[in-house]
């Protein structure tokens, strides 16, 4: 990328950010405009840019693309994982084994609830011996993340577990700790994080709900 | 997404809605990918207590729902007739509330009362699942079916489906025939006339007693057994009769759509109701219906396990 390139490019995604909360704004289920108050957090290039530092954290941490890999925890992680994994490809010219996980089965709160909605395990490779980084949207309690490493265990054992969230917006109830993160979002408990990523990443964002 | 399912217990087809009934199969679809892993196990229903409640005699139906029960994880007690107090003269209601007492959290009942699953989800605070009442219905076998066909056919929806042999005793047809037409299929019933009343087309599916004509233009067969064991007298002359006129032989195959599946919810009487090497052939996904009845009874259990929540929250 040539240096007069530079500036349209930073000039254009500036414009895809306004571009995303208008369309955001638009096309909001009808339910959008009845919620008390919320404020945008990350919009689609703070998102991008987000991701790709924590790519490059990745790459700085482990070694090479072998001994790497992605697992999001469906559903919001997996997105995620899915964009990482992009990014840590071009980083490493090689693509990045990714998989995705749902934690269903394994939550700790089954008999508390209405059954949840189990989505597909898809996990395509061996991850014994690898370095597995599990990627959720979101970290709060911690407990979605102690039920996705007992679910990963049952594929087998990985030689560490790394994880990655884009917004930690804290409240842990389990001795649980993120190795890379995107956002630290202060948070109250009656907030809600919500966020969106659309198919052709246009319209990505973080919003901050307080209901 | 919304779930779909709150209900504590599973008692028939008859009362599920089509929302429903495809949420336990897109559920299936998830576990049985955990019955193809190396390890089959997960934790969803540690610490809670399964009683398979057999009071009819049964094979296939009981080690199905045991297996689905181990690989959730729960604990298991197997009671069946010939060693229970049943035979002592105790009453079923007395049997369940005992059973109660030791704090199951599911009761599992195969009955040869129809309603007995009903009664005991009345004066119960467990869940219960029918695992067969009578000549009432089969649920789990129903939606397993319907697991099977939307797994190989990719829908049900505008399907055409005969059923084939004894309908009249079957709790496998009347729950069969709820779940196709709920979920859009066509159904024929087809039989002797002794075992397919026309009583049947209330139910919303076509009778004929043309065993050629019934299989044809069908998607789907499926093979009832011939239940000797639940018919007073016999209703036709003899097997031979009933196999030469309308067993599925290879003569009447040539006739149906080549890529027709032939389903039947065991166990099969080999040269009764189908050759043998009918069965045995790749059209055949009687073995898929075993394998996917593990799938959908560990769906089953699961949702149902989440459907007790709110009561429980509230308490």
């Amino acid at each position: 990328m040539t240096r007069s390139q530079e500036p349209s490019l930073v000039h254009r995604l500036g414009i895809l950010g306004i571009a995303a909360e208008l369309a955001g704004d638009l096309f909001w289920e009808g339910t959008w405009y009845f919620m008390a108050e919320h404020s945008l957090i990350l919009n689609a290039a703070a998102i991008h840019r987000a991701l790709t530092r924590m790519a490059h954290e990745i790459a700085e941490r482990n070694e090479t693309a072998e001994e790497i890999a992605l697992v999001g925890i469906q559903r919001g992680g997996l997105p995620c994982a899915q964009r990482l994994s992009a990014i840590l490809a071009d980083i490493w010219g090689r693509p990045v084994a990714t998989g995705a996980l749902d934690v269903s089965m394994h939550r700790d709160d089954l008999d508390r609830r209405v059954a949840p909605t189990v989505q597909p395990t898809i996990i395509p490779f061996d991850v014994t011996g690898k370095t597995v980084v599990l990627v959720d949207d979101v970290l709060y309690s911690g407990r979605t993340i102690r039920a996705a490493m007992d679910a990963l265990n049952d594929f087998g054992r990985p030689r560490r577990i790394q994880l990655a969230v884009l917004v930690d917006r804290g409240h842990r109830e389990l001795p649980i700790t993120a190795d890379f993160i995107g956002k630290n979002l202060p948070t109250a408990r009656e907030e809600n994080v919500r966020v969106r990523f659309s198919e052709t990443g246009e319209v990505d964002e973080v919003v901050l709900e307080r209901t | 997404m919304k779930q779909s399912w709150t209900r504590k217990h599973l008692l028939d087809i008859e009362s599920l809605t089509p929302e429903e009934i495809l949420t336990v199969l897109d559920t299936a679809r998830a576990f049985k990918a955990v019955g193809e892993r190396a390890i089959k196990k997960v934790p969803a229903l540690r610490g809670k207590t399964v009683v398979n409640l057999f009071i009819e005699p049964s094979t296939r139906t009981r080690i199905s729902f045991e297996l689905s029960e181990q690989r959730l994880s729960a604990d298991i007690i197997n009671f069946t007739a010939e060693a229970s107090s049943l035979k002592k003269g105790e009453t079923l209601k007395d049997t369940a509330r005992n059973l109660e007492a030791l704090n199951a959290d599911f009761i599992v009942i195969r009955h040869s009362a129809s309603g007995a699953p009903h009664f005991l989800a009345r004066v119960l605070n467990a869940s219960v699942i029918n695992a067969g009442d009578g000549a009432h219905e089969h649920p789990t076998q129903a939606l397993l079916d319907a697991f099977t066909i939307r797994e190989r056919k990719g829908r049900i929806q505008g399907l055409k489906v005969t059923i084939l042999g004894d309908i009249l005793y079957s709790r496998v047809a009347r729950s069969d025939i709820w779940m196709f037409t709920k979920l859009g299929a066509e159904v024929t019933l087809c039989g002797p006339s002794t075992l397919v009343p026309r009583t049947f087309e209330r139910m919303g599916c076509r009778v004929t007693h043309n065993v050629e004509e019934a299989i044809a233009e069908a998607d789907i067969i499926n093979l009832l057994r011939i239940q000797h064991e639940r018919q007073r007298k016999s209703m036709f002359p003899s097997l031979n009769e009933y196999s030469s006129l309308f067993g599925l032989n290879q003569a009447r195959l040539a006739l149906t759509k080549p890529d027709a599946l032939i389903m039947h919810p065991g166990p099969i009487n080999r040269g009764v109701e189908i050759d043998s090497d009918i069965a045995d052939c790749s059209r055949s996904v009687i073995l898929e219906q075993v394998t996917n009845g593990l799938a959908v009874r560990m769906a089953l259990l699961f949702l149902v396990n989440g459907g007790k929540g709110p009561q429980e929250v509230a308490a």
